[in-house]
């Protein structure tokens, strides 16, 4: 399983998302590193398709589907399970993303 | 860096509202405490504390306390904090205090702010008496250990001298034109 990391700098808790991400993957026992992409450029967002920091993708999906499109350099919204709007995903919204990136695996 | 720092005056500005009306700084001066809030509609942090910010509002103002909001954002590369969705974002969340729109950037470029959320709160003399972040933690109001702006509030409301002035704002860089 793939999962990748990617940050803006600018965006202050992207090392508290990193650090989340990195809890969960142990928990869930997958050993593979977390690839960690610094996103610098306007041109390197939009190569990416890279929606604001920090964004989590598993096998290359994202875990939380953004509806907006448009890539730049920002900081990401993403609303908690308790409607709550927060600069970083929940532990339970990337275990969920993993879970079930685990289970669509074949064998 | 901020370009205004506590003990400094405040920098006079007249800006357009989602009220439709044009609101200058001088409008408040017969206010107990002005808090100039920069902040915006995108940010994930201006989102996480506007409604601490809704509530500050609502239990200080009858202390005489004003929040003014401006949002300087650059509205090309971030649509959703063009004027119109501002408008929309005072509606929807019910804004108490003037949320204003600083097109050219002066306004921010003048106070030197930097992020969304900033807040420089004046007392009534129009001096400077904190600058910085709402509290110490954007993810979780009931968490929050240190009320940096509300015991700066009480501080001013009651004419004692700051413990703490300066905060490291945190939240999104202004997005610059």
């Amino acid at each position: 399983m793939r999962v990748s990391f990617l940050y803006y700098e600018e965006c202050p808790s992207h090392d508290l998302a990193l650090e989340r991400l990195r809890e969960v993957v142990a928990e869930e026992g997958i050993s593979r590193e977390v690839e960690v992409i610094n996103v610098e450029t306007e041109d390197q967002a939009r190569e990416l398709r890279f929606v604001g920091s920090p964004t989590i993708r598993v096998d290359g999906q994202d875990i939380d589907p953004p509806s907006d499109t448009r890539y730049v350099l920002t900081c990401r919204a993403y609303r908690l399970e308790d409607g709550r709007i927060s600069p970083l995903p929940s532990k339970d919204m990337i275990r969920r993303a993993l879970r079930s990136v685990a289970k669509s695996r074949p064998g | 860096m901020a370009n205004l720092s506590p003990g400094d005056k405040a920098v006079p500005f007249e800006l357009p509202g989602v009220d439709d009306r044009r609101h200058a700084l001088a409008d408040y001066w017969d206010k107990e405490a002005i808090a100039v809030v920069f902040t915006c509609n995108h940010c994930p942090y201006a989102r996480a504390w506007e409604d601490r910010l809704i509530d500050i509002q609502a239990d200080y103002a009858g202390r005489g306390v004003q929040l003014v909001a401006i949002s300087a954002n650059d509205a090309k590369k971030y649509p959703d904090d063009s004027f119109p969705k501002m408008k929309e974002r005072s509606e929807e969340k019910g804004f108490n205090f003037p949320y204003l729109y600083d097109e050219s950037q002066e306004v921010a470029r003048a106070y030197g702010a930097e992020r969304t959320p900033e807040i420089f709160l004046f007392d009534k003399g129009g001096t400077l008496r904190y600058h910085g972040t709402v509290d110490d933690n954007y993810d979780d109001a009931a968490a929050v250990r240190s009320h940096y702006f509300i015991d700066a509030l009480e501080a001013v409301l009651g004419g004692r001298e700051l413990t703490i002035m300066e905060t490291a704002p945190v939240g999104c860089t202004i997005k610059w034109k």
